[in-house]
């Protein structure tokens, strides 16, 4: 467990000892307001509630994250450092949670800084903060998997933009699995089971399901288990690829 | 301490450690010497736990590295090949993350860190960037990680590559300062470093281990050992190396010139002692002589002719090609 916090807490200074954390911040926050107020059309919505922007948060993430979790494994590997990292008394999970962990924590900050939204829908109008924090969940959840996934792909390679480019492609299908066009496309000949499974393993319909306010208990073991089920595999790949 | 039975390592078809098999006692400093491609920085991957063996174990202070991983680790000190350690931290961060990882908190952290700095001189550098550093000073920063928990087995892959010849000197001094109470495995391809540093040498190539014995025996078995080397000031070198070919005990006479200076490498038979025989009858024949010396035997000869044969089908290769 100390173990666990202190490659935790090396991780999460590591983000801020370069300019990516930074870097990373603005351009979530940048966008993440361009979007709110421009394509969600916040203020001609006339209603109270972070909506607009929670909406965007998908598709933010799609293309963020895998930036902040390319670097995971793959820097370790390229530097060599994995060697020394896992030559070190720790357990492998140890090494896999703690840094899940720490970019998880950063993803969080980087939401908790958007709390001028969540400021000005209050200032606004009589808002329902519950289903705001719903959203924030939800929101960091999401953050999580993508992550976890992230994480997963960085394992395996020593390239960071081929970590980034699939973990992007990976979460893009995780996403689509459950819009109506895929859904679509399996219709006319896939058992009724396939479908319902494939629709319910889409990422944006449990985002959604959430920030509409409901926490339903399925909803979250849906994210965990993605997390979950995720570092288990980022273990197992680190394990086996490990010689590379 | 450090006990090594038959390490088997396959990539895929291709065996990279073929059944290497040693033990290492306390004071014991084992030079581990190969040509690139040995097998040598796998053996160590498999020894510290990097690398699961595809058979074989290695057991250090008798806990097994794949059974009890944890306590196998804690008794290692490890330097990987290259000195690898994370760029963005200062020295002192990093020194600090694995002192935490390594269980050692508090003032005892600090007290450790402080000591390993000035003992391996990286004090001045404690609170730079380690991509600042020069390559010196990151193979040090490396070693100073490995020593910090003073572990019983150290494993050091190449401490001095990137050190200029001071620092070199310093760093074996270092190594057999610590080396009473530890068993020490270092790899290098200097053998100058296993005169200075090793008492017992294994050379391994192809995966094997080929020779293993003390740096003397190895020596031994050069056919420089016990040869002679005569400066001659002047007169017919030819001649006299003729006669010199004549003489019992000598197995073949060379003429060497070395800046200007004449001079004859004697080898002798089976590397029996010729020195005193050689010595009388010089005097006798009344040869102008201003040195002689006698050869112990040279290191990277009986790598040669030892690892040679081995490395002999991919120049044939190469020459095909």
């Amino acid at each position: 467990m100390t173990r666990t916090f202190t490659i935790f807490r090396r991780e999460l200074r590591g983000y801020f000892a370069t300019p990516l954390a930074y870097l990373f911040i603005v351009i979530f926050l940048v966008l993440a307001g361009v979007l709110t107020f421009f394509v969600g059309n916040f203020f001609d919505r006339g209603q109270a509630d972070l909506q607009p922007f929670f909406t965007f948060h998908p598709w933010l993430y799609l293309v963020l994250i895998p930036a902040l979790s390319m670097r995971l494994w793959a820097e370790e590997r390229r530097s060599g450092t994995i060697e020394l990292f896992l030559t070190l008394p720790i357990r492998l999970s140890e090494a896999v949670i703690g840094k899940f962990l720490a970019a998880w924590c950063f993803a969080g900050i980087a939401l908790g800084l958007t709390f001028p939204f969540w400021i000005t829908v209050n200032v606004l109008g009589d808002s329902d903060n519950g289903v705001i924090l719903a959203g924030y969940l939800a929101s960091w959840l999401m953050a999580g998997a993508v992550l976890a996934i992230g994480a997963a792909v960085s394992a395996v390679t020593k390239n960071q933009v081929i970590a980034f480019v699939v973990t992007a492609a990976l979460v893009f299908v995780l996403a689509v699995a459950g819009t109506p066009v895929v859904l679509g496309l399996l219709q006319p000949w896939a058992p009724s089971g396939v479908i319902r499974a494939v629709a319910g393993i889409s990422l944006f319909a449990h985002f959604a399901a959430i920030t509409r306010g409901v926490v339903a208990v399925r909803d979250l073991v849906y994210f965990l288990s993605i997390i979950v089920a995720f570092l288990a595999a980022n273990a197992v790949l680190i394990d086996l690829k490990k010689a590379d | 301490m450090l006990e090594i039975n038959h390490l088997v390592k396959k990539f895929g078809p291709l065996t990279a450690v073929d059944g290497v098999s040693f033990a290492v006692a306390e004071g014991e400093v084992l030079g581990f010497l190969g040509p690139n491609g040995a097998g040598k920085s796998t053996t160590m991957k498999m020894i510290t736990g990097f690398l699961a063996p595809t058979s074989g174990t290695a057991v250090i202070c008798g806990h097994d590295i794949e059974t009890e991983p944890l306590a196998a680790k804690r008794r290692i000190g490890y330097l990987p090949e290259g000195a690898p350690a994370y760029p963005d931290m200062t020295t002192a961060e990093f020194l600090d993350f694995v002192a935490h990882i390594r269980g050692l908190r508090g003032v005892e952290a600090r007290r450790r860190i402080g000591y390993i700095a000035d003992l391996i001189h990286i004090a001045d550098v404690m609170h730079q960037p380690i991509e600042t550093l020069s390559k010196g000073y990151r193979r040090r920063v490396g070693v100073a990680q490995a020593l910090l928990h003073d572990p019983s087995v150290l494993i050091l892959d190449e401490p001095t590559d990137g050190l200029d010849p001071n620092q070199k000197y310093e760093m074996r001094g270092i190594i057999r300062e610590l080396s009473p109470h530890k068993a020490i495995v270092i790899s290098t391809h200097l053998l100058e470093e296993v005169e200075a540093v090793c008492n017992r040498a294994i050379i391994i190539a192809g995966g094997r281990v080929l020779v293993d014995g003390t740096p003397a025996d190895l020596a031994a078995r050069s056919r420089y050992h016990n040869a002679v080397r005569l400066d001659l000031a002047s007169g017919d070198a030819a001649t006299i190396a003729a006669e010199l070919r004549e003489r019992p005990g000598v197995a073949a006479v060379e003429i060497t010139a070395d800046e200007g200076q004449a001079g004859l490498c004697v080898f002798s038979q089976d590397g029996q002692p010729i020195s005193d025989a050689i010595v009388r009858f010089a005097r006798e024949r009344g040869w102008p002589v201003t040195g002689l010396y006698v050869e112990r035997g040279r290191l990277d000869d009986v790598f040669r002719t030892i690892t040679a044969p081995l490395e002999l089908p991919r120049s044939a290769l190469l020459n095909a090609a």
